[in-house]
């Protein structure tokens, strides 16, 4: 198949749902133990978007968050940074100062997060507005309202234009699987936003539940598997929002190194978006490590 | 007309409001005094204690916030569902071996211990607390609250009685517990996390797990967030093993032993204390 070939989107690619919930259930059962395990959970928090998008996100708030970053757990400064730091564009420029001198990426929501409802200049502008400020990697949300209307060349347009806004920086966008009703057009939307040219594919804004599951997670990872078998590109995967266990962290892990090979396995190729879970990996990290069950009131909160 | 089979029941644990079996699948045979094999146990492993854990740890918020009062009335109520099914311990008790009298002796003390704390919960913190006079213009007072999440080990002896008179002091000031029951005979243990449930304690507050000490308690009092243990094990291994693992979070520490779990001297406030801890305010006043 020749790469400048869009598919026609009106035609739905079938989803076996049953199938796929079963596929994940018997991926989940994989036994991770010992040396495997700690390098899982390392792995995880060298993939951890470390999140806060909340209207009372404040300047003092986001450098906390930028030194949980840099040095999750003081007691053990071997263990790697996370992937980046997501924020809102005003708090770019206080997350990037932050982070100076560190390979950690500064992400930004854009184009009216979390629900997109806004005109194409705005969502444009903001997106220009973060890049400016400095963000390495932009996280946009599709309009879903003109998905679900079948208007897909409207939200392909929209992708498009996005990234071309972003210019260097590295374009998720988001489908808010949540709100598509089907595994079909969680498919269909993901192969919209990668032929559209996007970096990565998110699941959720967070915002909206469910968030990321496990079996969205896997349709949007086989749709990655078969845009590559089409075109030789590689794209990114991002699940986020609900993500708060670091069993769960590793049943993801499993699902990519299943569905994509173990090229998929890094910062560069997948994240998982997330506040809490940075805590439970160092807990069950330390468990590893010293052999007692850890309690939360020793980890810091940001 | 055949014979009817009878309908034997599977012993399982009781942790966050749910009885689940053993994470492990793994069961150990529970024998009665003779030596005959009367039930199966579920043999829990330290995962279980691990969730047995989270689980009192999230009900902690919700059943310290109660009302003193409303704490009081729980109890009260598990002890009117145990006196319901009293003639089901008792047969339980005789089943292991124990005589008639004695079972409804020793399911008859486990009521009346159950009511006895029942009634302290709203007395305490007139009894441990305090207001203390200061020399600058604060009122000054202290008030006990509870510790926390509070691991128990019970003993082999009175299966019954002992876990309710360890147990009630423990929920009476407003922890929740996890309780590893005797192994020789933790069947009525299991059964009485039954009426529990059955008695408006919120899921998570009590959980009881059944299976060897040897591969539980080590986890169980290592675990960062379990804040106390209470401890009826005599031996001196045991004992050490809980004070050093102990140390390591600073848990409170209760060592506990008796011969004869339905002496009276069992029904104390102070063993209540053992779980409270005392915070004090200063209060500003005017002149």
């Amino acid at each position: 198949m020749s790469t400048s070939t869009l598919p026609d989107f009106r035609q739905t690619f079938p989803i076996d749902k049953i199938g796929v919930v079963e596929r994940v259930t018997r991926l989940n059962k994989r036994s991770i133990k010992k040396e495997s395990k700690i390098q899982g959970l390392k792995l995880a928090l060298s993939m951890i978007d470390h999140t806060t998008l909340e209207g009372k996100d404040s300047p003092g708030k986001v450098i906390q968050l930028c030194q949980k970053a840099r040095q999750p757990y003081a007691q053990m400064p071997e263990l790697p940074t996370v992937a980046a730091v997501c924020v809102y564009p005003n708090m770019v420029s206080t997350a990037k100062k932050a982070l100076r001198g560190t390979d950690i990426k500064v992400a930004s929501v854009a184009t009216a997060f979390p629900s997109g409802m806004a005109t194409l200049q705005a969502k444009l502008d903001e997106t220009q507005f973060a890049v400016e400020q400095g963000a390495d990697e932009i996280d946009m949300v599709i309009s879903r309202g003109e998905f679900l209307k079948g208007n897909y060349s409207y939200v392909f347009d929209e992708i498009s234009a996005v990234k071309e806004a972003c210019g260097k920086a590295h374009l998720k966008v988001i489908l808010e699987t949540g709100e598509l009703e089907t595994l079909e057009n969680v498919r269909k939307a993901s192969d919209i936003a990668m032929y559209a040219g996007t970096d990565f594919i998110k699941t959720s804004t967070g915002k909206i539940k469910p968030a990321a599951t496990q079996p969205v997670t896997l349709v949007m990872l086989e749709a990655i598997r078969d845009f590559y078998r089409d075109t030789g590109q590689m794209v990114g995967m991002k699940p986020a929002g609900g993500i708060r266990k670091a069993k769960e962290a590793l049943q993801y892990l499993v699902l990519v190194k299943e569905t994509l090979g173990a090229a998929w396995l890094s910062p560069d190729w997948f994240r998982f978006g997330a506040s809490s879970l940075t805590n439970d990996l160092l807990m069950q990290i330390l468990k590893q490590d010293t052999g007692v069950y850890q309690s939360i009131n020793y980890f810091s909160n940001d | 007309m055949p014979k009817r089979i009878e309908v034997l029941k599977t012993y399982k644990t009781y942790v966050g409001g749910k009885f689940p079996r053993s994470e492990s699948d793994r069961t150990y045979q529970v024998k009665d005094s003779k030596g005959s094999h009367i039930a199966n146990a579920c043999r829990c492993s330290r995962k279980d204690v691990r969730d047995a854990v989270l689980a009192a740890r999230s009900a902690f918020g919700g059943w310290s916030g109660r009302s003193a009062y409303n704490r009081g009335q729980v109890l009260y109520r598990i002890a009117e569902m145990l006196e319901g099914r009293k003639d089901q311990f008792v047969g339980e008790l005789e089943q292991f071996g124990v005589k008639s009298k004695d079972a409804a002796a020793e399911v008859e003390t486990s009521v009346d211990r159950l009511i006895y704390y029942a009634g302290w919960t709203d007395k305490i913190s007139q009894i441990f607390g305090t207001i203390n006079p200061v020399a600058s213009s604060h009122f000054n007072f202290s008030t006990p609250e509870p510790t926390g999440v509070v691991g128990i080990a019970a003993p082999h002896t009175s299966p019954l009685l002992s876990v309710v008179s360890l147990i009630a002091p423990v929920i009476a000031g407003g922890n929740t517990c996890i309780v590893l029951s005797g192994e020789t005979y933790p069947l009525p243990a299991v059964s009485f996390g039954e009426v529990l449930h059955a008695s408006d304690v919120p899921g998570g507050v009590v959980n009881i797990l059944t299976g060897f000490k040897d591969e539980m308690l080590d986890h169980l009092s290592s675990h960062m967030d379990v804040n106390a243990v209470f401890n009826t094990l005599t031996d001196k291994s045991t004992r050490k093993l809980i004070d050093e693992n102990a140390s390591i979070s600073v848990k409170r520490v209760f060592h506990y032993s008796t011969d004869d779990w339905l002496d009276q001297s069992h029904e104390n406030p102070y063993i209540i204390d053992e779980f409270l801890e005392i915070k004090t305010t200063w209060h500003p006043i005017g002149d």
